[in-house]
């Protein structure tokens, strides 16, 4: 009944790592940044029409935004020279401002030197620091060390810290298209776009990467992780590059934006998070960040204008979902997203990931007991949403081979349409999100948190959600035999879609009922100080944290479950 | 590819050769070299020997095929001028052939649903949007083509061979295909305005047939002007409020494919739907009208389609729900009417 997960280790697809794109990318950072640079301060150029005025505009409001970033929000990675970079910046303004030349030229030429220091500045600090030598350290580290905690904990007896019966993938299982991931990335050049819930995420992802033989992959990081020095080490390690969520203006959003543009060009593989942040309310991604999806669509439309039209200059979307039991900082997240959506007092932060100890003592937890993750794959697309085949052609509804080149082409030639990539790229995020949902796996947790919140939801009709998170606890009381029957219900609503390929399940939602929901209610939220879900000595279901419940719950929206309420 | 070496422009493809596509590819042809396709054989030989189509005069320069395949090879931007009724039909014809680079643009005022099983058009009771579909939404599923845009405003054939003054609407998500579309048709006579709604454009467009079938009755009970200034202004409001349903905007209901057709149409005994309203006033059954025509009315379809529509919606349209009582379940006319004048708008403008 319970299906194989792939357990072997996969051979590496490019085993020797000099030939790994991110190691050519590494061996040659000096000058492809100074590419990026050098890219970005032309978009930037072009962007606004090589008009020095609002070129001056746009500097001096980056200016302003960034005085303001460095004193009001400083982190402990922020460079110590800041301060004394943009007072530099700010004289040179000055000094155009009252000596410059009359000329609209020479303006445009003294201010277009400002930018390229800026944007070299950027460029320098986007870039990874990847070393091949730190990371096969941090997989084994990863791999050697929690296989061993997880032996430790499970197999009884003397030796047991040597044993090999329990490896990190009995946890962490993978399931889905994985042999064809695999292949295009010796083919062409992959963007994975993973569901994200959590801070563990892009770890998880990593390591899942290396044990399906894959060179790592780069990706845009959070610069608040390398505030914390575990991270720092992982993302380093992971080719990470880094993301600065403060600084919104337009030069540093361009050169981010080339970074990423150029790095896929280039043929690393890339990870992004579409949703762009963790998921507050626990709802699948549905509206999704299009900036760094766009470069993906510029990318391959550059390599059909410089004439690779062959697989090899093909970029191939592949979705995943990563599926918990639990999420660490699902507490804070949940508050940020009632907070946001208005209604719940002040919320203030509190990043339950926030220092190196909590996120030991969590792993220590979840190695020793137990809660598994699922990750699954999705079928690889091109940056049209057409699935691809084991060659990598495209292919429409009819299977028929679909040439992507032809949807940049026009009158014949290839061109740029700024406007139409954009409409690509929304078209684009609309397939990754139907394609979430299509791969998404139910747990039992899932479900158990689902029929709690609606039933308490239906018998509170009248209420709001808000009213709905403060009821008292003795109010939300369900009968077991009703809960049961309505977990019932929901659940062979899930598995018609299943059926229709809508949807997927677990394994173990293929036991008895009585048992889903004792191994929901055990691993839902588990390690919550207040449980989302309870069950009380008359086997009565309860919560002690309706917000929690509600965020769990969320995982199943948008499927129409809800009409069965 | 066929056009990767071509210098010279290829030339623009029509589809359906009925008054419109015979209108719009005259205007074509004034600029660029215009091909057509007709599914019958001996309107090919009649448009490529004597320049006429069923009788109506072609530009000399028109030439004609019956090969889809043909058509889509040699051009890279279509034109579909086809009855919404074979709209389906005929872009699964051209499906096969029309591959990305392809734009196209329609000129058809219908809509197409996917029934549940066992359902059809004259049983259905309820209707979500996501079974409703423009004709866009039809050629972007049914083809790989992606660039599309759709033709929409006061557009009276006749007018247009005349060439007397007018204007159209190119609507699409593609600043290059509204372009294009401008290229192509703009003249002297002949105005063309850009809007990126595209799905607002042609709701706008399928919408004011009902209306207009309503114009029709008022006409047929032999109403004057005052009443058909009432019946526009608060069709427009019925317009707008169902188009946001559907996903359009209400902005395009104001523009010339919404209020600017609304008044032409109402205006136009010769048109098909209004001439059903006006039939019906006289007493006719709806089975006696169909009977004659040779067309079916498409505004008939469209309160069928809004009706079942406005079931799942949890919107109320009373010009809507009232013609279909009159047209399916044996409502009078005058009992309608009053219906109407009853029921509390209470609001001139409620959907800012």
């Amino acid at each position: 009944m319970e299906e194989n997960y792939i357990k072997h280790q996969y051979a590496p697809i490019l085993p020797k790592k000099d030939e790994w794109p991110v190691v050519k990318l590494a061996r040659e950072r000096k000058e492809f940044v100074k590419k990026v640079a050098e890219l970005s301060e032309e978009r930037i150029l072009e962007l606004i029409g090589k008009n020095p005025e609002i070129l001056k505009e746009e500097l001096e409001t980056t200016l302003y935004r960034e005085k303001l970033r460095i004193k009001q929000n400083p982190w402990d990675v922020d460079p110590d020279d800041e301060g004394e970079f943009w007072g530099e910046v700010k004289n040179n303004l000055l000094h155009i401002h009252t000596e410059g030349s009359p000329q609209k030229q020479k303006r445009l030429e003294a201010y277009r030197d400002v930018l390229k220091k800026i944007t070299s500045r950027y460029s320098e600090e986007i870039a990874s620091n990847f070393k091949a030598s730190h990371y096969k350290f941090t997989r084994r580290v990863v791999t050697y060390g929690f296989s061993r905690l997880l032996n430790a904990a499970r197999v009884k007896g003397f030796g047991s810290l040597f044993s090999n019966q329990y490896t990190l993938q009995d946890k962490i299982q993978i399931t889905g298209q994985t042999a064809q991931i695999r292949d295009l990335a010796t083919k062409g050049t992959i963007v994975m776009v993973p569901t994200h819930f959590s801070n563990l995420d892009s770890v998880l992802i990593g390591w899942i990467i290396s044990v399906l033989g894959m060179p790592p992959f780069i990706y845009g990081a959070g610069l608040n992780l390398f505030n914390i020095s575990i991270f720092a080490y992982f993302m380093n390690a992971l080719g990470a590059y880094k993301v600065d969520r403060r600084k919104k203006n337009l030069m540093y959003l361009e050169t981010l934006k080339t970074y990423s543009k150029e790095a896929i060009q280039f043929g690393c593989h890339s990870l992004f998070f579409p949703g762009g942040t963790r998921s507050r309310s626990g709802i699948i991604e549905s509206k999704l960040k299009l900036g760094l999806l766009s470069t993906a669509m510029e990318a391959q439309r550059a390599n059909y204008q410089e004439g690779i039209n062959d697989v090899s200059g093909k970029i191939f979307i592949v979705p995943v979902t990563i599926n918990y039991h639990f999420v660490l900082e699902a507490p804070g997240l949940i508050q940020d997203y009632l907070s946001q959506t208005g209604q719940e007092r002040y919320y203030k932060e509190n990043d339950e990931f926030s220092n190196s100890y909590k996120i030991s003592k969590f792993l220590f937890k979840f190695f020793t007991k137990g809660s598994d993750i699922s990750v699954s794959i999705g079928r690889a697309m091109d940056v049209m949403g057409n699935y691809v085949d084991e060659d990598g052609n495209s292919r429409d509804k009819w299977n028929r081979v679909v040439d992507t080149r032809e949807y940049f082409v026009s009158n014949g030639k290839v061109t740029v349409d700024a406007q139409r990539e954009e409409e690509y790229t929304q078209m684009l995020g609309k397939r990754i999100v139907e394609e979430f949902h299509k791969i998404n796996r139910v747990f039992s947790s899932h479900l158990v948190a689902f029929v709690a919140f609606e039933l308490i939801q239906a018998k509170n009709a009248k209420l709001d959600l808000f009213d709905l998170i403060r009821l008292p606890q003795e109010d939300l009381v369900l009968g077991y035999e009703e809960f049961k029957s309505a977990c019932q219900l929901v659940l062979d609503l899930i598995l018609e879609l299943k059926s229709q390929g809508k949807i997927d399940t677990a394994p173990h939602l293929n036991r008895p009922m009585d048992e889903i929901i004792a191994h929901g209610l055990e691993n839902v939220g588990m390690y919550h100080a207040k449980r989302p879900l309870i069950q009380d000595k008359e086997g009565n279901m309860g919560t002690q944290d309706m917000s929690l419940l509600y965020f769990y719950h969320n995982r199943l929206h948008g499927y129409g479950l809800e009409k069965l309420f | 590819m066929a056009l990767k070496n071509s210098s010279k422009p290829s030339p623009i493809g029509v589809v359906g050769v009925g008054s419109f596509g015979t209108a719009i590819a005259n205007m074509l042809a004034e600029k660029n070299e215009v091909m057509v396709y007709a599914r019958k054989q001996e309107v090919v030989d009649e448009i490529n020997s004597l320049h006429t189509a069923s009788g109506k005069l072609l530009n000399p320069s028109v030439k004609a095929t019956f090969s889809p395949e043909e058509l889509c090879h040699s051009c890279a931007v279509l034109f579909f001028m086809i009855p919404s009724g074979a709209f389906l039909e005929v872009t699964r014809t051209f499906a096969p052939y029309l591959h990305p680079y392809h734009l196209v643009i329609h000129g058809t005022k219908g809509l197409a649903v996917k029934f549940a099983e066992g359902e059809q058009l004259d049983t259905v009771k309820k209707l979500r949007r996501a079974q409703i579909m423009t004709m866009s939404e039809v050629i972007v599923q049914e083809t790989l083509a992606v660039r599309v845009g759709c033709l929409a405003g006061p557009n009276i054939a006749k007018e247009l061979i005349n060439d007397q003054p007018a204007a159209t609407v190119i609507a699409s998500k593609y600043n290059e295909v509204i372009l294009e579309g401008q290229r192509l048709l703009r003249s002297e006579k002949f105005q063309v305005y850009g809007n990126s709604d595209i799905i607002g454009v042609e709701l706008s467009g399928v919408l004011k047939n009902i209306i207009a079938i309503a114009a029709g009755a008022l006409a047929g009970l032999g109403l004057g002007e005052n009443a058909k200034g009432l019946l526009i202004s608060r069709g427009m409001v019925e317009m707008a409020h169902l188009s946001k349903a559907l996903g359009g905007t209400v902005s395009s209901v104001m523009g010339l494919a919404g209020i600017g057709d609304l008044v032409t149409t109402c205006n136009s005994p010769d048109s098909r739907n209004f001439t059903v309203g006006y039939r019906l006033a006289k007493g006719e059954s709806l089975e006696q009208i169909m009977q004659t025509m040779e067309e079916v009315a498409e505004g008939v379809n469209t309160v069928r389609i809004v009706d079942a529509f406005l079931k799942t919606a949890g919107i109320r349209a009373p010009i809507t729900e009232n013609l279909h009582r009159v047209l399916f379940e044996d409502l009078s006319i005058d009992e309608a009417l009053q219906f109407l004048m009853k029921y509390p708008f209470s609001v001139d403008v409620d959907f800012a």
